[in-house]
């Protein structure tokens, strides 16, 4: 297995630290006065530009979110949050609107190159087979500094931009779409994303259009005592396939930073979407100091019949982690897919999972979860499967296995499974152990060091999902899975 | 933190005042009754914002609490018991409970069976009897509202203790019988002494066509070495609203074998609160509910497994006719401690008809990384092609199908040692089935 | 006995069978003999009343008696008997009770009696005998962790106690050793007389060694397209499916 002597050569290459993606730009940047109120709203919207509509929409939003109460039913314990203590925009003071890469702050492309993520086509193209490119949307804080392959995908009709730019030029769309699928009154954290979303991707796939790349956003918050509070919006329209993936780091600092986003899938009849995320937040230092505070609301609607909607997850970083990226099965014969790992390490807490609503007839969905526990983490699948009384034929299997490493750590799993349809056939098994012990002992006997055996069985258990990602994405999970794992054995 | 409830709903009023006024007259010490009383009504009645409570909503089913019971005369307990027939054909020492109050005629204190011994609850409250430091023994329990209320309200039952081999059955008999609803808070204590083993039987039944609402609680205290095998019937009447809780706590080196077979009562929830407190302990909770027309069957599960190298199993298995909403909730807890912990849950659903619905949720909590844990949970109709075979075969549909739910239940029935009553369950899920047409 | 006319079949809008004709006369042993996804399984399944089976057209009758228009039930009551490919696991049900089950079930079904419990376990014992199936393994749920053997044996005794008038095996060689297939075949050779008859379905030539047929039929693409004696089988054997398949897409 070549990939797990990579994995080991990773390990032992990254410092004690662990955390690689932890260094900070330097950059000159443009603040909201700190706080939240309706004038840090009317700023954000002006300095989008927005139009009128969109500006009463987040003012709305953040009248509702002054009524509502931070939710604590998840598995997760954190101090109270001052959201008068953020700042909810952030954005690099030379040019935060690039009409192209040239003009954009060096630093700010060097920090990506530094992240892997380069923004410049022809270093993109160069060695890249045109099947394997990826299109990327690259938000830093609070704006999107630059946005690959626009014009390639705008020939195929494919619209793939900052959210903000859509507001702009597409407006009939965005507003047709937006918060159809997460309502504003959602709950607490997509609330507070309505009133204050600042950036993100809005993608839209025309009738019939097989997207011609892989399309991406990568989000990196870089400034201190900001929140990143970015909204997605993707419509696969009738026939069309997309797949999307996004990924995110943060520099480590001492204090926890808030991320709250929302994504909005729609698939119409016979659409597909894959969203695929790796996210890597900085989790916070081995005491739990600092980390971001991941609290997402993603859910899709597989609105057409026979739409497809898949989520595949990998996630390593944030200090604590609350999403639970769903489908809502509307269409006759649509079909919801969950794949997840998510790891846990020193002091970082997880509740996650997903939620499958199945609505139409003969929808099916299938949930694949591996949590893997280490340090002195908490982790948590919270899943729902629902089939409503019309919901005739809905078929459900789910499989959530836990792997705790260490004897500090947690891992828990509380599903929810409701029927209404005595047609509905729903099956669920969940495990919860630790590495056998004869399974080590065979791999040690043949050679292979502890931490080695262990990347090496992780790597096993992880592999149903992990086979889910695109080929480029599942080798740069599988090495991060081992780096979060670092020093979880011996 | 819980919401705070302003508006008291009418039943919980009704309660206070059916407290205030009862309090002094029921016997024993006040303080222990308000203290637990002062702690349900923080809270109020759980309704389905309380997480423990979301598929059963206490707050909407019980709109109007049903004034408590008077002890019945002896006359009046001898003809409840006569009509009382679950688990009525197998051989056991009867302890009856009528009206929620114990039956004290009925069972012949001179010559109990040799390592039993029997206090009546009424007087033990009212002496402070010694076994009662070891009531409530299960902080799972102590914390839960419908609990709670057994503990404000409690006028009677009985506290046992069992010492060596006991080999007759005892059988707790719990009826209510009123033709207007009537509230019950019975309470059981079981103690068995280390070492020794017993077969515990309960039936639950109450007259057809009033909104009885049995609260009873039995809590059962297994020393080491123990065995013990339990068997439960809820066959309540049609109107009725039952809960129950039984909370265990069971030593090491201990065997423990129950099943709870529900048919009855418009709306029931049997709580089960478990913890193994010692090593090499076997547990087994498995449930057989048979639900039609528009009942509602809560069995909610917590089993904590305090101690290393246990093993508990729990299978529980729901029918679903007509209308039925059927629910589960099971948790299994592991400590950093209990290293080597070995537990399996499943829950099995059968729809049979159009319109039911069946509730679950399995869970784990698991902080030791020595462990082996699982949870199942299925949901769905008779499998398709199983009904063919056994049609394919000659078997009409009906018997087919009664056929493969007796198999159904029968996984979570087989477990029971005493034969003739297992023999009394499977005529009971025969009997439903035949119900059934 | 039993005709089969024009008979048409989709599963799930798809057509499997296609006009299928076929004549199996009182005490006759048909067998059919096709490459895999030629139908072979479904003629079963559809015989015997299999629920997701679509009759588009055609007709199915035993002794004159419209098969199509029943239930599996009625249809085992007038003597239809499938031995299944795959044998069910019935867990929790012990292969005596499902036995005594059917047996009576059908037993009422024709106005018979039931039997009583004694004659009942003469019957089951002395088949059991005859195809070595231990006692044991009768007391335990039927089919569960029984070997592919003891499963297919488990079919041939059910057949021996029901004594239906048609017997319908479906690949029953399919996952049998040699001594299992010995005992298989001398359990249906016992039973076979001149008011029964059999549609013996399989893959290989192997089966029909044990179990003679007096006609072989070759099925392809949903419908009989050759028929013959036994020595058509042993042609077969030699020359494979591959004339049938002229015709076919690549």
């Amino acid at each position: 297995m070549p990939a797990v002597q990579e994995t080991i050569d990773q390990v032992r290459s990254i410092d004690v630290d662990q955390y690689k993606y932890g260094f900070e730009t330097e950059v000159e940047m443009e603040k909201a006065p700190k706080g939240l109120s309706e004038d840090v709203i009317r700023f954000i919207s002006a300095k989008k530009g927005e139009p009128e509509w969109m500006l009463q929409w987040r003012l709305d939003a953040y009248k509702r979110w002054l009524t509502m109460k931070e939710p604590n039913w998840a598995r997760v314990s954190y101090d109270k949050i001052d959201y008068n203590d953020i700042y909810y925009y952030a954005a690099p003071k030379k040019n935060p609107a690039p009409k192209s890469l040239d003009e954009v702050d060096p630093e700010i492309v060097r920090t990506y190159e530094k992240l892997g993520i380069p923004l410049r086509e022809q270093e993109i193209l160069a060695g890249v087979e045109p099947r394997n490119r990826v299109a990327v949307d690259a938000v830093f804080d609070s704006v999107s500094v630059a946005t690959t392959f626009k014009e390639e995908l705008k020939k195929a009709g494919v619209i793939f931009m900052p959210i903000s730019e859509a507001i702009r030029e597409y407006p009939e769309l965005v507003k047709q779409y937006l918060g159809s699928v997460v309502p504003v009154t959602d709950n607490y954290f997509a609330t507070l994303n309505s009133a204050v979303f600042t950036d993100g991707s809005f993608v839209y796939v025309p009738p019939g259009v097989r997207c011609p790349m892989e399309l991406s956003t990568y989000f990196r918050i870089n400034e201190k005592n900001t929140g990143q509070f970015e909204r997605t919006l993707i419509i696969a329209d009738k026939g069309s396939y997309v797949s999307y993936l996004e990924g995110c780091t943060a520099p480590k600092r001492d204090e926890n930073q808030l991320h709250a986003a929302v994504v909005e899938l729609v698939a119409l009849d016979d659409a597909e979407i894959k969203y695929s995320t790796v996210q890597n937040w900085y989790p916070g230092d081995a005491q739990g100091k600092g980390g971001i505070y991941n609290f997402v609301t993603k859910r899709g609607d597989c609105r057409g019949k026979n739409s497809v909607i898949t989520w595949t997850q990998v996630e390593t970083g944030s200090a604590i982690t609350w999403k639970y990226p769903s489908c809502i099965l509307r269409g006759d014969n649509s079909r919801g897919e969950f794949y997840s790992i998510a790891v846990s390490n020193g002091m970082q807490q997880v509740d996650s999972g997903t939620k499958m609503i199945h609505l139409g007839k003969n929808t099916t969905s299938r949930i694949i979860s591996k949590g893997i526990a280490a340090g002195k983490s908490d982790n948590t699948y919270r899943g729902l499967v629902s089939a409503h009384r019309k919901a005739t034929g809905a078929r459900n299997f789910t499989n959530c296995d836990s792997l705790l490493i260490g004897n500090e750590c947690g891992a828990h799993t509380v599903p929810y499974i409701e029927s209404k349809n005595a047609s509905a056939v729903f099956e669920h098994e969940a495990t919860t152990s630790k590495i056998s012990e004869d399974q080590m002992f065979y791999c040690q006997q043949r050679g292979l060091s502890e931490e080695e055996a262990t990347a090496l069985i992780v790597n096993g258990f992880v592999k149903d999902v992990l086979q889910q990602l695109p080929m480029e994405f599942a080798v740069e999970a599988q090495k991060l899975i081992s780096i979060s794992l670092e020093g979880s054995v011996g | 933190m819980a919401d705070v409830t302003l508006m008291k709903t009418p039943a919980e009023t009704a309660l206070a005042q059916a407290f205030e006024s009862a309090k002094t007259l029921l016997p024993g010490n006040v303080e222990s009754r308000a203290q637990a009383f002062e702690l349900f009504s923080a809270r109020g009645l759980p309704h389905r914002r309380v997480e423990e409570f979301k598929y059963t909503d206490l707050r909407a089913f019980l709109r109007e609490a049903a004034p408590f019971a008077v002890a019945p005369s002896s006359k009046e307990a001898a003809a409840a018991l006569e009509n009382a027939k679950a688990l009525a054909g197998v051989e056991a020492l009867q302890v009856p409970f009528v009206n929620g109050h114990f039956v004290r005629d009925a069972v012949d204190f001179k010559s109990l069976p040799e390592g039993i011994e029997i206090v009546p609850l009424g007087e033990a409250l009212a002496d402070n009897h010694d076994w009662l430091a070891r009531l409530s023994p299960v902080p799972w329990a102590s914390d839960n509202p419908v609990y709670q209320l057994n503990t404000s309200f409690m006028a009677d039952g009985v506290m046992i203790r069992v010492v060596g081999e006991v080999t007759a059955p005892l059988h707790l008999r719990f009826v209510t019988a009123a033709e207007s609803a009537v509230a019950t808070a019975t309470r059981v204590l079981v103690l068995v002494e280390d070492g020794a083993s017993v077969t515990l039987l309960e039936s639950h039944e109450s007259t057809d066509g009033a909104n009885h609402q049995p609260n009873d609680v039995v809590e059962l205290i297994a020393g080491d070495g123990t065995k013990v095998q339990h068997v439960r019937v809820n066959a309540e009447g049609d109107k009725a609203l039952a809960l129950s809780t039984m909370a265990i706590k069971v030593g090491a080196d201990a065997a423990f074998n129950s099943i709870n077979v529900v048919t009855g009562a418009a709306v029931s929830r049997h709580q089960v609160f478990a913890v193994l407190n010692g090593e090499n302990t076997n547990l087994r909770v498995n449930g057989a509910t048979m639900l039609k027309g528009s009942q509602h069957g809560d069995s909610t599960l917590v089993v904590e497994h305090a101690a290393p190298q246990c093993e508990s199993r729990e299978l529980f298995k729901t029918i679903i006719d007509g209308e039925a909403t059927g629910v589960f909730q099971g948790k299994i807890i592991v400590p950093h401690h209990a290293q080597k912990t070995d537990g399996r849950m499943m829950s099995a659903a059968v729809l049979l008809g159009e319109g039911g619905a069946m509730n679950n949720k399995p869970e784990l909590e698991i902080f030791a990384d020595d462990v082996q844990c699982a949870h199942g949970a299925t949901c769905g109709q008779l499998d398709e092609d199983l009904l063919f075979y056994l049609m394919a075969r000659g078997l009409p549909k009906k018997e087919a199908e009664s056929l493969l739910v007796q198999a159904f239940l029968g996984e979570a029935v087989e477990f029971v040692e005493n034969e003739a009553a297992r023999e009394a369950l499977v005529a009971t899920v025969e009997g439903w089935l035949k119900a059934r047409g | 006995m039993l005709e089969i006319k024009n008979l048409h079949v989709q599963i799930e809008d798809k057509r499997i069978l296609n006009g299928l004709n076929l004549t199996v006369n009182k005490g006759e042993i048909a067998a059919i003999m096709g490459p895999n996804g030629s139908g072979k399984s479904t003629l079963s399944y559809v015989l015997a009343g299999k629920e997701d089976y679509e009759v588009l057209d055609g007709e199915i009758l035993l002794d004159g008696e419209n098969l199509l228009e029943m239930e599996p039930d009625e249809r085992a009551a007038v003597g239809v008997f499938l031995a299944f490919q795959y044998p069910l696991e019935i867990p929790g049900v012990a292969s005596m009770t499902f036995l005594k089950a059917t047996l009576n079930a059908q037993r009422k079904a024709r106005g018979e009696e039931e039997l009583s419990t004694p004659d009942f376990i003469k019957r089951v014992n002395a088949a059991a005998q005859q195809l070595e199936i231990p006692k044991d393994m009768l007391k335990r749920a039927l089919n569960v962790g029984f070997s592919g053997g003891e499963k297919k044996r488990m079919e041939i005794l059910q057949m021996a106690l029901l004594q239906p008038s048609f017997c319908i095996l479906d690949e029953t060689d399919s996952g049998l050793d040699i001594d299992a297939l010995r005992i298989v075949s001398e359990g249906v050779n016992a039973l076979r007389s001149p008011d029964r008859a059999f549609l013996v379905i399989t893959h290989y030539q192997r089966l029909l060694n044990h179990i003679v047929p007096d006609t072989v039929h070759v099925m392809h693409s949903g419908r009989i397209v050759k028929s013959g004696g036994k020595e058509l089988a042993l042609e077969l054997e030699a020359s494979g499916y591959a004339e049938y398949r002229t015709g076919e897409a690549a």
